[in-house]
């Protein structure tokens, strides 16, 4: 039943042969150095634990990227903790006769001229950064993996262990506020 | 979602959030096209959205792939996997 195993595990070099592979893959995640370095020294100390369940069919670094993947999921439940679970939107009356209309301090109010927005200023740039950083992580997370790394829904839903209706939630959260964020900052300056 | 033409505030800013993914169906985007037709406030925040959508593509970029830790974190990184070795 055991097939030849095509690859060995080499911890006395992991260091070294993919410490910077992996805090690549983490960053783009969880945006934070620090944390990111974090996870990937737990990663290693994972794979050594599991050592013994390593067959040899898939290359050192992709069986660490799957044990790397277990523990961004398992930060992101910590933080996208029960408590404070997106289910609902939180703009909209949620039931009685208005259901599903604004409530309206949570509408949107015009800028007046949002089809002439100048987006192209340098100086929008430190906003917008400004305005993502305000986000809370939770939905940064998702918010950046959407948006700027472009993944696809249903990646971003496997990865993190969400559906896709909590990403969405998620999603207009994170883009309610950024609108309101870039509101204040900038457009209704 | 459901098939009935006319949808509430919060079904068309779903559908407008979507789109911004360019991942709203036809027939959402026609039942969204009539919602902002009679609904003001949903128009101001499609109108908004999209702004939020090019502000985010023409300033937000992917993270660098480049970091990289330093040799001497890499030595202390490595020393501490191999200390659980033994």
């Amino acid at each position: 039943m055991s097939e030849k195993p095509l690859h060995k595990l080499d911890p006395n070099n992991w260091a070294q042969k993919h410490a910077d592979y992996l805090f690549n893959y983490t960053i783009t995640r969880v945006n934070n150095e620090d944390l990111a370095k974090d996870i990937v020294q737990e990663t290693f100390f994972s794979g050594l634990k599991a050592q013994h369940n390593y067959r040899g069919q898939a290359s050192e670094r992709t069986w660490l990227i799957s044990i790397l993947k277990r523990k961004v999921i398992d930060y992101y439940r910590k933080i996208n903790s029960k408590k404070g679970k997106a289910e609902v939107k939180m703009d909209f009356y949620e039931d009685g006769e208005r259901k599903g209309s604004w409530i309206e301090e949570r509408a949107p109010s015009s800028w007046g001229n949002e089809a002439e927005m100048d987006i192209e200023n340098e100086e929008l740039k430190s906003a917008i950064d400004r305005c993502v950083d305000f986000l809370p992580e939770k939905y940064r997370m998702v918010f950046l993996l959407k948006t700027v790394q472009n993944y696809e829904t249903e990646e971003i839903c496997n990865e993190l262990g969400i559906t896709a209706s909590n990403l969405w939630v998620i999603i207009h959260r994170a883009r309610h506020q950024l609108r309101k964020c870039l509101e204040e900052n900038w457009f209704a300056k | 979602m459901s098939n009935k033409f006319f949808i509430n505030c919060d079904e068309a800013t779903a559908i407008c959030d979507k789109s911004q993914y360019k991942e709203a169906t036809f027939w959402e985007k026609v039942k969204l096209t009539y919602h902002l037709f009679i609904c003001k406030k949903c128009g101001t925040y499609s109108k908004q959205n999209t702004v939020v959508t090019k502000v985010c593509n023409k300033h937000l970029h992917k993270c660098e792939t480049n970091h990289q830790f330093s040799e001497q974190e890499k030595t202390e990184l490595q020393e501490n996997i191999s200390k659980e070795i033994e």
